[in-house]
């Protein structure tokens, strides 16, 4: 089935069938590969994207749930006015390791900045709950709370 | 959205060779292929290019995993080429051993094997481009210093940029490398400044980097399915009913053979996409041949290790006085027995390799660890020639060892052949976590007893393990000169074998990462039956003789002394009695590739239900005198520790029928956010040579932790993961 899909700005076209999780519609059919694939069970966070600004696990998300809403990536993020504050952070202290992870981690963190612009720690925990193997969630933790313009401890 | 596809154009390079002690430096002359910032470079060797206007391209050997070593190599180099660190471009080195030797992620291994080659490496560059300048100038070369990409010469003041000089050296023979002068630390300006990873940009827009990116014309997504018992043979597959679904191209059995790290037999599904080829998967319905595999379960395991355990050591590793009579005195004994289980390493990105069979060549993009027997192990099994197989590296979505094995690559290779076209194979997460190479479980059957001074009287650890007789499974061995080994004059280390037919393999820290969590928990025990603050305990066990032992087996207890006095300190250890109840702090050290490694955590146990939450770990570390990259150790150790607290805390592979019975994270659950303490970190600096920072971090960890819960609740875990269950007050 064709199916007309609004992501990061642009209306895509993608043939495949209902059931197919919005991740693979992204990565295998219309090349957009920022999102990854971890566990393919909404476990680990890796393939988030926003859906109409919510962090969602695109794994589990079936194409034909998608409809109008606007699907937003790690692809976009640098036109993301929170995104790109996130993204600097992340840069600015180094925070991946192996990296496959953090795409779905700068999506997590935009969205809570986006609804809870000066997140505790308790925040943070509640929200940041994709899975780094790597285990860089204290410099998860150091960037969110840069991005969101407090003070950091390193 | 495609994976740059330079890297086959640098085979075809002229290449000559300068062979001087372990440092082979190839000449690499007109590459074909530059990005147009660098459109003109010169190589001056294998791994240094340099561009007319100046920017410096510098190869990265090894297989990036998130050790950080595709920047912390080149930075080496960069260093002693004495050029600013803003004008380096790193470009990936494919598998070419030629070219750059050994290329591999392994054993903490990357710092200590390349940190004298790759510096000269940058200094024989230098050394070229002064030539050229003194050549110029028509003086002799010492007049010369560099500094900042640049020759200068010294008196006149006169300056030459490299970008300039670099077309000069095409064709001048280099400086002999083991000669060539190498900069005072003290001058060092990237060395030991902290850099952010090269690719931090690329990581965090999403770029495509990771094996699972790559994307050629036409390419076709494949899945494997195999026996979940072990190298179990395809009984029957419904071929047809997974061709009927709807994008699928392919499916066929593959015979495989038995080696449990080669190709195994299973059915391939060839799509579309993978979504495609998963779906056909399933209508597969395999059923499997029956395999002795199937009779071993960790249960069985469990009760065969305590008969073992009650009988005859098969082999006695080493044995020093007489424990036995040791013991029989006025000595405290205490007897222990401890538990590790398998684990699996479920890097976060799951195994793939995209293949590309075409006139009779292999082309290859692998997230491995270990790509040139990944080669090999093509080669032999497709039955071709090496040389006819290039192996591009991709960066690794994780790799903790996982990836030292080519398993998925030699299955991709083969399906793209069978094909016909460019294959991406790509594993589920189950996939994953049933076909690993999982850490081995491990059992220490403990006897030893203390003193009333607190001396350690004698020691005595049964260890059951995996193996044949003898030969231990991958991973599954212990040294005789592991800790306390020549610390306690009656000591003894025995092992006994019970055969398995699941793979195993090195885990981050292999062999540490559990050995550690047994002996230093064992130690906790001694100290507690001696009445002694269990820190000073291990100080006065460790003693006062700085060296122990030589060779591969030197202990340097005086290293070992400085990082626990360190975390003595930072975790203001002497004050521990006033935390609150129900809140403990507990020690370990451990000695492992090469680092010394001593680490204090604060855990607090919930009395009513027996949650643990690990409220603070200090860590004190000693790896030479000199860190490479400041900025990406501290990532390495932090992550580390934390990943060992996972592995206590919830880890756990569960032999069943053969097979392993977890399958993704909801039933081998990772530490998340909200359960990551903060880490504190100290790297002590003494007088040795620099060595790695990706494993050592993570064995003390786990018994600083059981330690801490011992302290706050007076229970002893001896068993992992730990159970809240029986930490209930
Ligand atoms: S891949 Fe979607 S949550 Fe793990
Ligand atoms: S950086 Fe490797 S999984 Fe997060």
């Amino acid at each position: 089935m064709a199916y007309k899909l609004n992501v990061n700005g642009k209306v895509l076209e993608a043939d495949v069938e209902p059931d197919t999780p919005l991740l693979w519609t992204l990565r295998d059919t219309l090349g957009i590969t920022g999102p990854k694939f971890g566990c393919g069970v909404a476990q680990c966070g890796a393939c988030t994207v926003h859906i109409d600004g919510k962090a969602t696990r695109s794994c589990v998300f079936p194409v034909s749930a998608v409809g109008a809403a606007q699907v937003t990536t790690i692809e976009a993020m640098e036109n993301h006015p929170i995104g790109k504050k996130v993204q600097a952070a992340w840069m600015e202290l180094d925070v991946a390791q192996c990296g496959y992870c953090q795409p779905g981690q700068i999506m997590a963190a935009t969205a809570l900045l986006a609804k809870t612009p000066k997140p505790t720690d308790a925040d943070i925990d509640q929200a940041m709950t994709n899975i780094c193997r790597c285990a860089t969630y204290t410099r998860i933790r150091a960037a969110i709370k840069k991005a969101s313009g407090q003070a950091v401890k390193a | 959205m495609t994976l740059e596809l330079t890297g086959a154009s640098r085979r075809d390079l002229l290449k000559a060779s300068v062979v001087s002690g372990g440092l082979v430096l190839s000449f690499s002359i007109a590459p074909k292929a530059e990005a147009a910032e660098t459109a003109g470079s010169q190589a001056l060797n294998a791994y240094v290019r340099i561009a007319p206007n100046g920017l410096v391209t510098i190869m990265a050997k090894n297989p990036e995993i998130g050790q950080g070593v595709k920047t912390s190599l080149p930075m080496m180099i960069a260093e002693e080429l004495d050029v600013a660190w803003e004008n380096v471009r790193i470009e990936q080195a494919d598998n070419d051993p030629k070219l750059f030797s050994r290329q591999f992620a392994g054993g903490s291994l990357a710092t200590p094997m390349n940190w004298d080659d790759l510096r000269r490496v940058g200094a024989v560059a230098r050394a070229m481009l002064v030539n050229a300048a003194a050549t110029a100038w028509n003086c002799p070369a010492g007049e010369c210093k560099t500094a900042d990409g640049h020759v200068i010469h010294v008196s006149t003041g006169r300056k030459t940029p490299y970008g300039v000089l670099a077309g000069q050296c095409a064709g001048v023979a280099a400086p002999d490398p083991k000669t060539v002068p190498l900069k005072n630390p003290k001058d060092y300006k990237i060395i030991g400044k902290p850099k952010p990873q090269y690719d931090t940009k690329k990581i965090v827009t999403g770029a495509p980097l990771f094996g699972i990116d790559v994307r050629l014309p036409g390419m076709l997504y494949a899945t494997y399915e195999k026996a979940p018992v072990f190298g179990a043979k395809v009984a029957s597959a419904d071929v047809d009913a997974a061709k009927a679904v709807k994008g699928v191209k392919k499916v066929f059995v593959v015979d495989g053979g038995t080696d449990l790290s080669g190709l195994l037999p299973g059915v391939a599904v060839v799509a579309d996409s993978w979504w495609q080829a998963k779906k056909g998967r399933t209508a597969l319905k395999t059923k499997w041949a029956d395999h002795p595999t199937a009779k071993q379960n960790s249960a069985l395991f469990d009760e065969t290790a305590k008969k073992l355990a009650a009988g005859p050591a098969q082999k006695t590793l080493r044995k020093d006085g007489d424990p036995d009579a040791a013991v029989a005195g006025e000595a405290k004994k205490v007897e222990a027995a401890y538990f590790y289980p398998f684990l699996a390493h479920a890097p976060l990105e799951p195994q793939n390799t995209t293949a590309w069979f075409k006139d009779g060549k292999l082309e290859i993009w692998a997230p491995s660890q270990n790509p040139e027997p990944g080669r090999q192990l093509v080669a032999k099994t497709l039955g071709m020639k090496p040389d006819d197989i290039t192996v591009h590296m991709t960066r690794c979505g994780g790799g903790f060892g996982r990836r030292l094995s080519n398993d998925y690559m030699v299955e991709a290779a083969w399906i793209a052949r069978e094909t016909g076209a460019p294959v991406k194979l790509l594993w589920s997460r189950e996939d994953d976590m049933h076909h690993d190479f999982y850490r081995p479980a491990g059992y220490h059957f403990f006897s030893g007893g203390v003193d009333a001074k607190g001396n350690v009287v004698a020691w005595k650890d049964h260890f059951v393990t995996f193996g044949q007789g003898d030969q231990t499974s991958s991973s599954a061995n212990i040294g005789p000169t592991e800790f306390p080994s020549r610390f306690v004059a009656n000591f003894q280390l025995d092992q006994s074998t019970m055969p398995l037919g699941v793979p195993t393999g090195p885990m981050r820290a292999p062999g540490s990462n559990g050995i550690a969590f047994a002996m230093q928990s064992y130690i906790d025990e001694l100290a507690h039956a001696a009445g002694a603050d269990p820190l000073a305990f291990r100080k006065q066990l460790l003693g006062d003789k700085p060296m122990v032992g030589e060779g591969a087996g030197a202990y340097n207890a005086g290293r070992m002394q400085g990082v626990l006095a360190a975390v003595e300190k930072m975790s203001n250890w002497k004050d521990r009695a006033k935390l609150p109840a129900g809140t403990g702090m507990g020690v370990a050290f451990h000695f492992s590739h090469a680092g010394y490694f001593a680490e204090v955590v604060q855990a607090t146990v919930n009395k009513a239900t027996g949650a643990v939450k690990v409220d603070k770990v200090w860590l004190a570390a000693d790896v030479g005198r000199q860190i490479v990259n400041p900025l990406g150790a501290m990532n390495q150790v932090q992550g580390a520790a934390i990943e060992g607290l996972s592995h206590a805390l919830y880890q756990k592979i569960t032999i069943v029928d053969g097979a392993a019975k977890q399958s993704n994270f909801g039933d081998y659950p990772l530490l998340r956010m909200a359960a990551a303490p903060p880490v504190e970190v100290q790297f002590v600096t003494t007088d040795y040579p620099p060595t790695g920072l990706g494993e050592p971090a993570l064995p003390p960890v786990l018994p600083a932790l059981t330690n801490a819960i011992f302290a706050a609740t007076g229970k002893r875990i001896r068993s992992l993961p730990i159970d809240p269950s029986q930490l209930k007050a």
